[in-house]
C-alpha cells in the first residue's frame, strides 16, 4: 500500500480499497433521454412495419442461416414474421433488438429468443433450456412446455409459458415478469435479484433459494423453501397486479389470486457478514 | 457434456438401429469421442448373444496403447477354448473388426456371474453385453461412423438406448464408452449424462460386495449400482429410485432391460432431458432435436422434473 500521508485524498481512498470516482460515460438516464435520442444509435436494429408480413420455412436451414434471414427481412421493413418448421433447432430468434411481431409455428431448442430487446414473440410449441435468456424488453409467449433455466437472467419484459417449466426458472433474474401456467421444477427463482415470478401450479424443492430480492407468487403446492426464502403477506395491490398481469398474459384470467402464496427474500444472506453466528445458521 | 437418447416401441418392432443412429447423430455436437448403442433386437430368444472385445480401437484420438493384431487372435482363441470348457456352444460367430466380436452361444445357465468372470479373467478381454436380446456396440467416433462400421442401420427391435460421449472423466477408449452392461444381469444396459461425485466411495463398497468394474468411468457405477440392487432382490424401478439418494452428483440416465426402458433424473435436475410419450412410442433425448429425427412433425414434449423416475414396458 502507498504511504497514506503523502498521497492525495482520492489516491488514499483508492489505496484503502474505496472508490470515490464519479462514473462517467453513458448512463441509464442519458440512454433514455428523449432530447438526445437522435444521437443514439442502437447497433443492429431496424425500423419495421407491423403490417408488413411474411413467412419463412426454416426446415432446411441451420440456426445461423435462419437468424440471418430474420435479420434480412427486418432490414426490408417486415414487422410480422412467421417461422415455419423450427423443429427444435437451437438459438433461433436470438439478438433481436427492435420491435417485431415474431411467430414460431413449432418448437424451439436451447437458447431460443436469447438476448432480445423489444420483440413480441409467440411460440406455438415447446422451448428447450434457457429460453429468452437475458431478455431486456418485449414479450415472449410459449403455448406449450418449457425446459430448465427458463428466463435465466432476464432484465425486463414478460415471459409467459402456458404449460409447465423445468428447473431453475428465473435463475439470476434482474427484472421483468415470468408467468407459468402449469408447474415449475426445483430451484425456481434461484439467486433472483429483482423481478417477479408467478406460478399458477405446483413448484418443486428449494423455491427462491438464495434470492436477493424480487417476489415469487405460487398458486399450488410448494415442494420446499430454499435458503432465505420467506413467506410474505399478499396485499390487495398484489392481487390487483396479479389479476391484471394474468389477464394481459392471456393465462389464468379467472384464477383465484387471493389464495396465492407470496415469497420474498429474507435478506439475511446478503448481509451475511453482519450476522451473529446463530443468525448465520438460520440464514442458510 | 454428453448426449443420451432412447426409444421404445410398444406393441411392435421397428428399425431401432437406424432410428437411434439418427437420434444420436443429431446430438453429435454434445460429444463424438465415442458413440455407443444398446439395441434390443428381435430374436428367437434361444441363444445368448455375447458382444465382446479382445482389444481396443487404437485409431486417431484413442488413449489406448497400440497392440499387435496377432494378440487379438490369441485372446479369441483362449475365449473359444474357455467357452468349450464351460460347455457353451458357439452357434454363430461374427468378427466385425479385429478387436470386436459377436457370438451367438447355446448355453443353458441363468447365473452369468461365473460365466462372465471366467471370460473376463482372460487378459484384454471384456464382455460388452450378454443377453438374449441386448447387443451393446460401442466404438470411437460419432453415431454415423459407428453405425456404418458395424452395419447397425438394419437392426430391427423394440427398444434401444444410446450415448454420444465427450470424454471428461476417463480415457477415449471403448472400455470407457457407454452403454454399460449391467453385469452380470442378462439384457441390462445403462447410459448416463452427468457426473457422479461419490464414485470411488461407492466403488469400494460395491467391489467389497463382489461387483466388478471394468473402467474408471464414473457412469459405469450406475450399471453396477443397479445390478447390485437387483441382485439383492429389488426391482429395476426400486433400484432406480434408490439411486436418487445413493448416487451423488448430477445425472440423467436411461436403463433398459429385455422388455422395459426407464429414466431417472437427479434431485437438482441439473442435466437435460426431453421426453415424448404416446400410446405406441416413447422417445427421449438430451435435446428435442434428437426426438425430431424420428418424429419430424409437431409433437408435445416435456422435461421430466427433478427426482423423477419412469419405466415403460414394451
Amino acid at each position: 500500500m502507498a504511504n497514506l500521508k503523502t498521497v492525495s485524498k482520492k489516491s488514499k481512498a483508492q489505496s484503502m480499497g474505496m472508490h470515490t470516482e464519479v462514473l462517467t460515460g453513458r448512463t441509464q438516464q442519458k440512454f433514455f433521454n428523449p432530447d438526445e435520442a437522435e444521437n443514439f444509435y442502437y447497433f443492429g436494429t431496424h425500423d419495421v412495419d407491423f403490417n408488413k408480413r411474411t413467412e419463412i420455412d426454416v426446415k432446411d436451414m441451420t440456426a445461423p442461416e435462419a437468424n440471418k434471414e430474420i435479420d434480412n427481412l427486418m432490414s426490408q421493413g417486415y414487422g410480422t414474421i412467421v417461422i415455419k418448421n423450427p423443429q427444435g433447432k437451437h438459438s433461433l430468434g436470438v439478438g433481436i433488438l427492435n420491435k417485431l411481431n415474431l411467430i414460431f409455428e413449432g418448437s424451439l431448442g436451447y437458447f431460443g429468443m436469447g438476448s432480445c430487446d423489444g420483440p413480441i414473440v409467440r411460440i406455438n410449441g415447446r422451448v428447450g433450456w434457457s429460453c429468452a435468456e437475458n431478455l431486456m424488453a418485449g414479450k415472449v409467449v410459449i403455448e406449450k412446455n418449457a425446459g430448465s433455466c427458463f428466463g435465466a437472467a432476464i432484465r425486463g419484459g414478460d415471459l409467459i409459458c402456458k404449460g409447465s417449466v423445468g428447473a431453475r426458472t428465473g435463475i439470476d433474474m434482474k427484472g421483468g415478469t415470468i408467468i407459468i401456467g402449469g408447474d415449475a421444477g426445483a430451484f425456481t427463482g434461484f439467486m433472483m435479484q429483482r423481478g417477479r415470478i408467478i406460478i399458477l401450479g405446483n413448484v418443486g424443492i428449494n423455491l427462491g433459494d438464495s434470492m436477493y430480492d424480487g417476489t415469487i407468487f405460487v398458486g399450488g403446492e410448494i415442494g420446499s423453501y430454499g435458503s432465505d426464502a420467506v413467506d410474505s403477506e399478499l396485499t390487495s395491490s398484489d392481487q390487483d397486479w396479479l389479476k391484471r398481469k394474468l389477464k394481459v398474459a392471456e393465462i389464468g384470467e379467472n384464477f383465484d389470486v387471493s389464495k396465492m402464496k407470496k415469497i420474498v427474500a429474507g435478506k439475511k444472506l446478503w448481509n451475511y457478514d453482519n450476522l451473529e453466528p446463530t443468525e448465520k445458521k438460520g440464514a442458510i | 457434456m454428453c448426449g443420451i437418447a432412447g426409444l421404445i416401441h410398444r406393441g411392435k418392432s421397428s428399425n431401432v438401429g437406424s432410428e437411434l443412429q439418427g437420434m444420436l447423430q443429431a446430438l453429435k455436437h454434445r460429444g463424438e469421442d465415442s458413440t455407443g448403442y444398446a439395441l434390443y433386437g428381435d430374436t428367437d430368444g434361444k441363444n445368448f448373444i455375447m458382444r465382446f472385445k479382445v482389444g481396443e480401437n487404437v485409431g486417431e484420438g484413442s488413449s489406448s496403447v497400440m497392440e499387435d493384431v496377432s494378440v487379438y487372435d490369441e485372446r479369441k482363441k483362449i475365449v473359444d477354448e474357455t467357452l468349450a470348457e464351460m460347455g457353451a456352444k458357439i452357434v454363430k460367430e461374427e468378427r466385425t473388426l479385429p478387436y470386436s466380436l459377436r457370438y451367438e452361444i447355446d448355453y443353458n445357465v441363468k447365473d452369468l456371474l461365473e460365466f462372465s468372470q471366467r471370460i473376463e479373467s482372460i487378459p484384454g478381454v471384456e464382455i460388452l453385453s450378454m443377453g438374449k436380446s441386448l447387443e451393446v456396440i460401442k466404438d470411437l467416433g460419432n453415431a454415423k461412423m459407428v453405425c456404418d462400421r458395424y452395419s447397425l442401420d438394419k437392426v430391427v427391435g423394440t427398444h434401444a438406448i444410446g450415448h454420444a460421449r465427450m470424454a471428461t472423466e476417463s480415457g477415449v477408449d471403448i472400455k470407457s464408452a457407454h452403454p454399460f452392461w449391467g453385469y452380470p444381469f442378462s439384457d441390462v444396459s445403462v447410459v448416463h449424462n452427468g457426473q457422479l461425485t461419490n464414485y470411488w466411495n461407492n466403488r469400494r463398497v460395491l467391489e467389497n460386495k463382489g461387483m466388478r468394474f471394468m473402467s474408471e468411468c464414473d457412469s459405469e457405477l450406475i450399471a453396477v449400482y443397479l445390478a447390485e440392487k437387483m441382485r439383492d432382490g429389488a426391482t429395476l424401478e426400486e433400484g432406480m429410485k434408490a439411486s436418487l439418494t445413493g448416487l451423488d452428483g448430477v445425472f440423467t440416465y436411461f436403463v433398459a432391460t429385455k422388455d422395459s426402458l426407464g429414466m431417472a433424473k437427479d434431485t437438482m435436475a441439473a442435466k437435460p432431458l426431453v421426453l415424448y410419450e404416446s400410446d405406441d412410442l416413447v422417445a427421449m433425448g438430451s435435446e428435442e432435436i434428437a426426438i425430431r429425427s424420428v418424429l419430424p412433425q409437431e409433437i408435445d414434449t416435456y422435461d421430466p422434473f427433478d427426482g423423477e423416475v419412469k419405466v415403460w414396458q414394451i
